[in-house]
């Protein structure tokens, strides 16, 4: 046995652990987006599912982003043949009514899907409070970057993507998320389109 | 009461094993028999204990036992016993288990049939063997405890994940891979022993190793072919690889055993390549715990990963100190491992060897680059890449091609030095089937540079490797007068392992030409269907007879029946389906493929109505998928026939060299064969 050789095939072993150690720090299915503090892509997109008073819109009405400047806008991502979405839909739909009064906007968007399994969807899951909106060609998730279903954007009231969240949202993320953009909503003053 | 068994007898094999490993480093040190013998008893022990585990878990299973925590897993009273009984290997903890069994076998069988043999190599082979067993034994008595008892004990349970109950092959595939992956242990134990026991210096351990290393990997090409086979009939995308780190993970240690089959011929015919081959068998046994700590840890998305709980501090920790141990060791020994033998002139099969390695090793880099690229680039960079199949095709296809070629040029030249009319004789014939395949490709509509290349070059080799078996066979024809068929019989039992060379070369050959035709020229189509409605795809009609539904034990089942339509007649019928499990609220697709010699028509039901008034069928046809099946088969025959004992007259020659050994009996091929090559 010849130590210093030894030694130094133990040392070229050393980096492959420390590479594949800190890889285990890593989560690969958190993939970061790009657009977080990045004006959010605009879209005009017309409601396909009502949702429920006091956050109804009018099925056909043309939802336009530029509109709700100065509300914080929370847009989920869904679609009716996503498991996951299942999960985090009772909370949704809760969390969106507890903010009802609030300048804050939740709105749903259906990704590749047809607008009627998207109802026939909400229908079976009990109903939803807030409004979906129908993406046709995938186009605004496309905009948005969307790695997959369920995915939750946050927009702060000038437009900007303040946080993303991949997968089924909890409602402890969803309440801190909000109320943080609430709170700089609120410190910034009046909600206006000053900023645009 | 089985948790209890199982659990109980995985406890008692730890201190076995750690009892063993003690035993065997005074073996190996001491050299008396009595230490030896305590070893291999503890070898032999712990095969029985890892038996009655898994045999506990198998009963465990079929009688329903919810109240062990892997059955309440797997489980489920609606699964067929079939089922049931192969769902040891669905999850994650019955896996480890039936890893372990399987090492616990290799293990008993590799001391048993090499117990004779002087020196202090196998004390220490089966003693790096038992460090082996350990890690596995640990994780099944921690983090991947398959025995955890369940209370209040469930009535019923999901049973196995929808995918993995779907299809038979789900009984061949995994067994196949264990049996390939864990038994690249042995060459690395023989190695370990070889090192640490001073025999590295001679080629003695080498032909030991080498027999191991077919068995092996001819387990490892059979599992490959058959995941392949796996995944085009169950996924229904009429794919059957896509580069996933999973699929690399059983690629990468393939693709240095291959290697290693080859420049072992070197060391033992020339006493080349002796350090190179010890880098090979220990970087194969590496490259199988790596590829399972990659995609059993979640450091790396794929298909195939299981959930994994703390399972991947544990891998880390085994892979750093395989990689230190094993580095170390080698490198220690490095200085003895020196050549001794020269290349005799350019133009031999020797050269042809060494570029064979070479471009394995480069694919295996390659491959290996591409997987972990993302790790890498995410620590430098601090940015998310994916690696996909564009990266692989691209960088592997040239690589292809060359080994293709290297596989008519290698077996066409001698040993030692060819002469230029030697070279011309045996290399320029071949050309003429290079000729043959590519006008054929051609004329069949081929358009696509990488696959006409291959496919012409394998017409190449194919003739190259057919010569040398026709050759033989004229010249026992011609000296002996023996008939053509037993001139062939004689010729593949006369010298097994160069024969079952050449058919395995043919083997990837036939596999080489399937990839590169189904590749190339797949045609598809996409069609929403009312009965009575018909698609075309590549020249095959296909008309929609009836959309059905039933319920069978375990499941419901939707599908359609479709009728090839020939001539206005039909000429049969193809039925895809989509299965319904209760635990899964996602349909697992049932693809029906209708196979001819020529291709495939694979069909995939995507969507129906429930009222059965329409249906939307993907319609594939793939020209040559059955041949990369055909292949698989032909390669694996390739490793059996290398594999079979020599006759007996070639053992007594190996015996009489080595008096010391004793009687081998029936297994005395096992060192005999290779003298043969």
């Amino acid at each position: 046995m010849n130590w210093r050789r030894a030694s130094l095939g133990v040392a070229a072993a050393l980096p492959v652990i420390a590479l594949l150690a800190w890889g285990m720090t890593r989560d690969p299915k958190d993939i970061p987006s790009p657009l977080p503090g990045k004006s959010a892509p605009s879209f005009a997109l017309s409601v396909f599912a009502p949702g429920q008073q006091p956050l109804a819109r009018t099925v056909g009405d043309t939802v336009r982003l530029a509109d709700l400047r100065g509300q914080v806008v929370v847009l989920n991502f869904w679609a009716s043949w996503c498991l996951s979405c299942r999960d985090e839909h009772v909370t949704l739909s809760a969390v969106a009514r507890q903010y009802a009064g609030k300048p804050i906007q939740f709105l749903g968007v259906l990704y590749n899907d047809e607008p009627v399994s998207g109802t026939a969807w909400i229908k079976e899951m009990g109903g939803q409070s807030y409004a979906s909106l129908n993406d046709p060609g995938a186009r605004t998730a496309i905009d948005y970057g969307l790695y997959g279903v369920p995915e939750t954007f946050f927009l702060d009231v000038h437009g900007r993507v303040a946080y993303k969240q991949t997968g089924p949202a909890s409602a402890q993320v969803l309440a801190r998320v909000a109320d943080s953009l609430l709170a700089v909503a609120e410190k910034d003053g009046a909600p206006t389109n000053r900023n645009r | 009461m089985n948790g209890l068994i199982g659990h109980g007898a995985l406890l008692i094999s730890v201190a076995v094993i750690v009892l063993g490993i003690g035993a065997g480093v005074m073996a190996g040190r001491l050299r008396t028999q009595d230490w030896i013998n305590a070893v291999y008893s503890a070898v032999y022990t712990n095969f029985v204990l890892v038996t009655i585990a898994t045999g506990a878990m198998v009963v465990a299973l079929v009688t329903h036992d919810f109240s062990v925590s892997y059955v309440a897993q797997v489980g489920s009273r609606a699964t067929p016993l079939f089922y049931t009984i192969i769902s040891l290997w669905s999850a994650l903890e019955g896996s480890i288990l039936f890893w372990g069994w399987v090492l616990s076998l290799y293990a008993a069988v590799v001391v048993w049939t090499n117990r004779r043999r002087a020196g202090a190599l196998v004390p220490w082979s089966a003693t790096a063997l038992l460090g082996v067993s350990l890690f596995f034994a640990i994780l099944l008595i921690g983090p991947a405890n398959p025995f955890h008892p369940v209370y209040p004990v469930p009535s019923d349970g999901p049973g196995p994940n929808p995918l993995l109950q779907n299809h038979i092959l789900m009984a061949v595939h995994p067994p196949l891979l264990y049996l390939g992956y864990v038994g690249m242990t042995v060459p690395f134990a023989f190695a370990v022993g070889a090192m640490l026991s001073g025999e590295i210096g001679s080629n003695d351990w080498i032909k030991l190793t080498h027999r191991w290393t077919l068995l092996s990997w001819g387990f490892l090409s059979a599992a490959i072919i058959a995941g392949m086979w796996w995944s085009y009939e169950v996924l229904g995308w009429g794919g059957y690889w896509a580069w996933d780190p999973v699929e690399n993970a059983s690629f990468m240690p393939w693709l240095t055993a291959t290697a290693f089959l080859h420049s072992a011929i070197m060391q033992e015919r020339r006493s080349m390549l002796r350090l190179w081959n010890v880098n090979l068998v220990v970087g194969t046994f590496v490259l199988t715990i790596l590829g399972t700590f990659l995609t059993r840890s979640g450091i790396i998305s794929s298909v195939h990963a299981f959930t994994t709980g703390t399972i991947g501090y544990f891998f880390l920790a085994f892979i750093a100190l395989v990689l230190v141990a094993s580095l170390g060791l080698v490198a220690g020994n490095s200085d003895r491992l020196g050549s001794a033998g020269n290349l005799d002139s350019a133009a031999s099969r020797e050269t042809v060897f060494l570029l064979n390695n070479l471009f394995l090793t480069v694919f295996m880099f390659t491959v290996l680059v591409g997987t972990l690229f993302p790790l890498v680039a995410e620590a430098i960079r601090g940015v998310k890449v994916s690696v996909g199949e564009p990266f692989f095709n691209r960088m592997s296809l040239p690589v292809v091609i060359v080994l293709v070629f290297l596989m008519g040029v290698g077996p066409a030249l001698p040993w030692g030095r060819a002469s230029r009319d030697e070279m011309r004789r045996k290399l320029v014939p071949p050309a003429a089937g290079a000729a043959l395949l590519l006008a054929i490709a051609l004329v069949a509509g081929m358009r696509n540079a990488y696959a006409l290349a291959v496919v012409a070059l394998a017409g190449y080799s194919i003739v190259a490797n057919a010569r040398e078996i026709v050759i033989g066979m004229q010249a026992r024809h011609e000296a002996r007068g023996e008939a053509w068929g037993v001139a062939l019989l004689k010729l593949a039992s006369g010298n097994r392992r160069r024969f079952g060379g050449y058919l395995a070369h043919i083997g990837v050959f036939a596999v080489a030409i399937g990839i590169a035709a189904s590749s190339s020229m797949r045609s598809d189509r996409e069609a929403t269907l009312k009965p009575g409605e018909s698609i075309t795809v590549a020249g095959r009609t296909l008309r929609l007879k009836s959309v059905w539904g039933r319920d069978e034990t375990q499941r419901s089942v939707v599908g359609a029946t479709l009728e090839f339509v020939e001539n206005g007649r039909v000429a049969g019928i193809i039925e895809p389906r989509m299965n319904f499990y209760p635990a899964s609220q996602q349909p697992v697709p049932t693809p029906a493929v209708r196979s001819s010699l020529l291709g495939d028509v694979y069909v995939n039901l995507q969507a129906f109505r429930p009222d059965g008034s329409n249906v939307t069928v993907k319609v594939i046809y793939e020209p040559l998928v059955p041949w990369i099946w055909a292949g698989g088969l032909i390669v694996v025959l390739g490793a059996i026939t290398s594999i079979l004992p020599q006759r007996v007259r070639v053992a007594h020659e190996a015996d009489a060299r080595q008096p010391a050994t004793g009687a081998r009996g029936a297994l005395a091929g096992l060192h005999a064969n290779v003298e043969a090559t």
